[in-house]
């Protein structure tokens, strides 16, 4: 059994990264996104990436740092609000993008991984998204044909994570991750907590370990978007 | 007197059934959380992968994996659980998601929505909106009746590119609420004013047609 452990980010991408190639990255916002890979992929300094990512980072962080160095050629993505500086290249025609529906890309993620080269949706018929794309009718209603994707390298983050690459998400922080870690040519997962083999309970596994090439520990900085709290003096309403 | 933001809140909330699925969508949508009736169950879905949204945590409750779909820090309930993006959105796009309240720029009178893009602006992207408005049962959206300068929002045909074709079942803007026929099948019909305005009112400040259908 080939050894999938690494001893930091950088070694983890090791051979795997070349100029023009494509990479998913995983999370929503900046919850679950795999923060020490991206900045592994920055320090390899490669080149005209097109990233499938869910969102753009922010300025400084996420893959935003890979904004900063330009090593993003193209983004595919469904919102890219938060960034300054993805803006002004995108405005300057610095940055190719391509937005798709959030659904839509989760499941052509999804179909990438699973071997299906297509499916229809009726997200999206009728408007700009399905320009040029191939329509069909089931039971009397309009259905877009769209693609699954493939990436050269997808990048995760989950919480805990195994020798033998089995992956836990955490919370809201799973999102992208499962999908995208079935969709890479190789997968490369970044964990908080590193256990030996046969210490996670099977039967609570999300991302089996055939899907995963390489794991890492990483230390996690975990940074909120927006922090929004209540006060323990007012009463607010629970929505049970 | 137009509706403000909470009265618009308070009157999506009248939509609200008990036991249903709802996702809401970022701004007054979000709102009608605080305004869900005592007594009645309602289940909140984000679209980043949870079912069961409690309420903004307490300062020492915050948790940077706990997040709903507008990147809010949040609580979880006892009956929440998560799932992936692709989960979530089978739920959306396959129908099991009861009722969907969101923003609009413009509405036709057939149910058309544009509410992501305006072209020469800087493109933020559709998020989850077009899969939302693609596969809920119920589309309400909440809105301002005219822009500032006074244009009509409710149109006969939006001019803005679209969210989806033919997906809005009720509009609710700050001057009164209507119903769509997603099909095509009826006019737009006006079924409540807001408080102090007239249906004259309404159809001077209106592009779009509508036959006033009240009480």
């Amino acid at each position: 059994m080939a050894n999938k452990v690494f001893a930091d980010p950088r070694s983890a991408l090791t051979g795997l990264t070349h100029d023009g190639m494509t990479v998913m990255s995983g999370g929503f916002g900046l919850c679950g996104i795999p923060e020490n890979l991206i900045i592994a992929l920055r320090q390899t300094g490669v080149q005209g990436i097109t990233v499938i990512s869910n969102n753009a980072g922010v300025d400084g962080w996420g893959l935003g740092l890979l904004l900063e160095t330009k090593q993003i050629k193209k983004m595919i993505s469904s919102y890219v609000g938060e960034n300054k500086e993805f803006a002004r290249q995108y405005l300057a025609g610095e940055l190719e993008l391509e937005f798709n529906p959030q659904g839509t890309l989760a499941e052509r993620c999804r179909a990438g991984g699973a071997g299906i080269a297509g499916f229809y949706t009726k997200t999206g018929v009728g408007t700009l998204v399905a320009e040029g794309k191939e329509t069909k009718l089931f039971n009397g209603e309009t259905y877009v044909l769209e693609t699954g994707l493939i990436a050269d390298l997808a990048i995760v983050k989950a919480w805990k994570g195994d020798k033998e690459g089995n992956l836990i998400y955490r919370e809201t922080a799973r999102n992208f991750n499962p999908m995208m870690a079935t969709a890479g040519k190789k997968c490369v997962a970044e964990v908080e907590i590193l256990v030996e083999t046969g210490e996670l309970d099977p039967d609570a596994i999300h991302t089996p370990g055939i899907f995963v090439d390489r794991i890492v520990k990483g230390d996690f900085e975990k940074r909120i978007e927006q922090r929004t709290v209540r006060q323990r003096s007012t009463t607010t309403r629970e929505n049970a | 007197m137009a509706w403000s933001r909470e009265q618009l809140a308070q009157r999506a909330a009248k939509e609200l059934r008990d036991g249903y699925y709802v996702n809401l969508g970022i701004g007054i949508p979000t709102l009608v959380a605080n305004y869900i009736p005592a007594g009645m169950e309602v289940t909140l879905q984000s679209e980043n992968g949870m079912l069961g949204m409690g309420p903004f945590p307490y300062e020492d409750e915050v948790d940077p994996d706990l997040i709903n779909a507008g990147k809010q820090t949040i609580t979880a309930l006892a009956k929440t659980s998560y799932f992936s993006s692709a989960d979530s959105f089978a739920m959306i796009r396959g129908g099991h998601i009861d009722l969907s309240i969101l923003g609009a720029m413009e509405v036709s009178e057939r149910g058309d929505l544009a509410n992501w893009m305006v072209p020469g602006k800087m493109v933020k992207g559709m998020g989850g909106a077009m899969d939302l408005v693609a596969g809920v049962r119920k589309v309400v959206v909440v809105m301002e009746h005219n822009s500032k300068d006074g244009a009509s929002k409710l149109l006969k045909t939006c001019t803005l590119p679209l969210t989806g074709v033919g997906v809005v079942d009720l509009a609710i803007t700050d001057l009164g609420v209507f119903a769509i026929d997603k099909h095509g099948a009826a006019p737009m019909r006006l079924i409540e004013c807001a408080d102090g305005v007239s249906v004259e009112e309404i159809k001077a400040k209106t592009e779009a047609a509508f036959v006033a259908a009240l009480g």
